[in-house]
């Protein structure tokens, strides 16, 4: 902990802020249950980071805990250099997106995605302005008027995406957020999500249990195993931007999905074991 | 997809398998596509859930009355054990002068306490929620409200309460007020925990939340307990006014039904029982209105009809 206090503030080559850092954040649920041992994670500013991992690996609870959703039983953890609750300080935003839509279901598409600039107080002008242009940015303009029940689950994923982007993010926290969708909305939304974090300059961190999914879109993979819950191995993901769908089928994207597959059952086996 | 369906020899595994690809040789096999074509367009009227829901039960309703009145005629029954739909509507009628101004008083004693439950459901559904303890050291109290019977009860209020108006809503509203603190309470507690993790994030204050997450989120639940009050309270009126027994001016239908059990005059207690189901089929239809304009786009109750 001594170490990066001391380090002087005018050090020869300035590092920049990295936009996460977990510090030995651990969770132990009051039932003794391990959910997550001890990790230690630095995420810099515009790098896309997937977790990876079954279910269960602590994944969620992770990126729970990066948002503040959560408090670490133990450990810290640091957002651009202030304790998460303190994110505000730093000038810099987050936003949350959940594995379902969490739409408002009473509410028309464009009240949806103003939710977080109303919760603000932002002047409605403005946030209508604002509203226009992320729904743009996901291609719902039409939908502006339309209750979520009337749109089809990718569209309302789009909506929630609109929704995390409308507040101008510097980190897009994002929990499975196209598990539930059929193959081909979610290799359409994948595409779409890259775009984003490249047009955006966005620090991303990603949850999934795809492994296809964490190398076409990752810059960097860290594979998560269960029982207890931590943090295995990581993976750079060196291949270029923009990737497009001619990279899922390179020999390339098959070495990188099959170092990944052995380090899940490697993970894999290791758990059973255990409960063995 | 590609598998044909060997439990169907009917229909050719080629059709079935692909429908889509040959709508022009498509003979018989496909049942299943003009029936879907022919939904969006606008089926036969009697096709119509909507014409449906009223047609259907008008039928029954017409058939048991040409029963009654049938049976009554052919088994000669004298009117003053059952009198027939038609000598029924001619008292109603005839007798309009007393019966109107009773239903008017019971109709005004049902809506002022339905009003007065609903007001006070709704704070105290607010007040529980407030916390969970506040909650736990009441809830008991309202349950006991509610297992109470209000005949048991009604004598005490009516002593209590001078005016007999004010005592018969007390006690019309104490049978109408569970369902709407149990319901709105129920309302207030269920939303979505992704959306109330989505409001924390944002830093939402309470009262935000409780404008903007809780109390649209309750709202279904709400109106189920406002359905189910309504009929409750038109039942409490009834019976205060039972129990109150009060005669001349301001007697309700309740005292209509009383009086003409003593006179023998069974046709009026029938017309006065016609007028007290009518009010409550009135009140019912008018919370299912309420309840569709207000929850009519959104709600998976109202939006599954059609």
């Amino acid at each position: 902990m001594s170490i990066p206090a001391a380090s002087p503030p005018l050090a020869p080559a300035p590092r920049p802020t990295p936009a996460v850092e977990v510090l030995s954040a651990e969770k132990t649920y009051p039932n003794g249950t391990q959910a997550l041992l001890p990790v230690d994670l630095t995420i810099e500013e515009g790098e896309f980071v997937t977790l990876l991992g079954p279910s269960g690996c602590g994944k969620s609870t992770l990126l729970k805990m990066v948002a503040g959703l959560l408090e670490p039983t133990d450990g810290r953890l640091h957002l651009w250099r202030k304790p998460v609750a303190q994110l505000d300080e730093s000038g810099k935003k987050m936003a949350f997106v959940f594995q379902s839509p969490t739409l408002m279901p009473w509410a028309s598409v464009q009240t949806n995605v103003r939710l977080p600039l109303d919760l603000a107080g932002v002047p409605r002008a403005e946030a209508d302005a604002r509203v226009t242009e992320a729904l743009a940015l996901v291609g719902l303009s039409k939908f502006a008027n339309a209750l979520p029940r009337a749109l089809s689950g990718g569209m309302q994923m789009r909506v929630s995406i609109a929704r995390g982007l409308v507040t101008q993010p510097d980190m897009l926290l994002m929990d499975e957020p196209f598990g539930a969708l059929d193959e081909i909305t979610r290799h359409k939304l994948d595409a779409d999500l890259l775009d984003l974090w490249r047009k955006k300059k966005l620090t991303v961190i990603f949850v999934t249990h795809s492994i296809h999914e964490a190398v076409f879109l990752s810059s960097r993979v860290v594979m998560m195993a269960a029982r207890p819950g931590r943090v295995v191995e990581e993976f750079c993901i060196d291949a270029p931007y923009p990737r497009t769908a001619d990279f899922m089928v390179s020999p390339e994207f098959s070495r990188y999905a099959k170092l990944l597959q052995d380090s899940l059952l490697r993970a894999s086996v290791d758990t059973e074991e255990t409960v063995a | 997809m590609s598998t044909p369906f060997p439990s169907a020899p009917m229909a050719s595994p080629v059709v079935t398998a692909h429908p889509a690809a040959a709508p022009r040789s498509a003979p018989a096999p496909v049942a299943a596509k003009p029936a879907a074509k022919a939904t969006p367009k606008r089926p036969p009227l009697m096709a119509q859930p909507r014409v449906q829901r009223v047609v259907y039960p008008v039928l029954v309703g017409l058939v048991l009355i040409a029963l009654w009145q049938g049976l009554v005629t052919a088994m000669e029954l004298p009117p003053y054990l059952v009198p027939s739909p038609i000598l029924m509507m001619k008292t109603l009628f005839t007798d309009w002068a007393a019966l109107g101004g009773s239903l008017w008083v019971t109709v005004k004693i049902t809506v002022l306490a339905f009003v007065v439950a609903t007001v006070a459901g709704v704070l105290i559904s607010f007040l529980f929620v407030q916390s969970k303890r506040i909650e736990t050291a009441l809830f008991p109290y309202a349950v006991l409200l509610q297992v109470t019977p209000i005949v048991a009860v009604a004598p005490l209020i009516i002593i209590w309460v001078k005016d007999p108006t004010a005592s018969m809503v007390i006690c019309a509203a104490l049978v109408a007020l569970f369902p709407i603190i149990s319901n709105t309470t129920l309302g207030l507690r269920s939303v979505e925990p992704d959306l109330q993790s989505y409001f924390q994030l944002n830093r939402a204050t309470r009262l935000q939340t409780l404008l903007r997450l809780r109390i649209p989120s309750a709202l279904p639940y709400f109106f189920g307990g406002l359905r189910i009050s309504s009929g409750l309270a038109l039942i409490g009126a009834v019976v205060a006014e039972f129990v109150a027994g009060t005669g001349g001016q301001g007697a309700g239908l309740a005292y209509q039904i009383l009086q003409a059990g003593f006179q023998l005059n069974i046709p009026r207690m029938f017309a006065a029982l016609l007028l007290i189901s009518l009010t409550g089929v009135a009140l019912f239809v008018l919370m299912a209105w309420l309840t569709r304009v207000a929850l009519g786009g959104w709600h998976a109750s109202e939006t599954s009809h059609d």
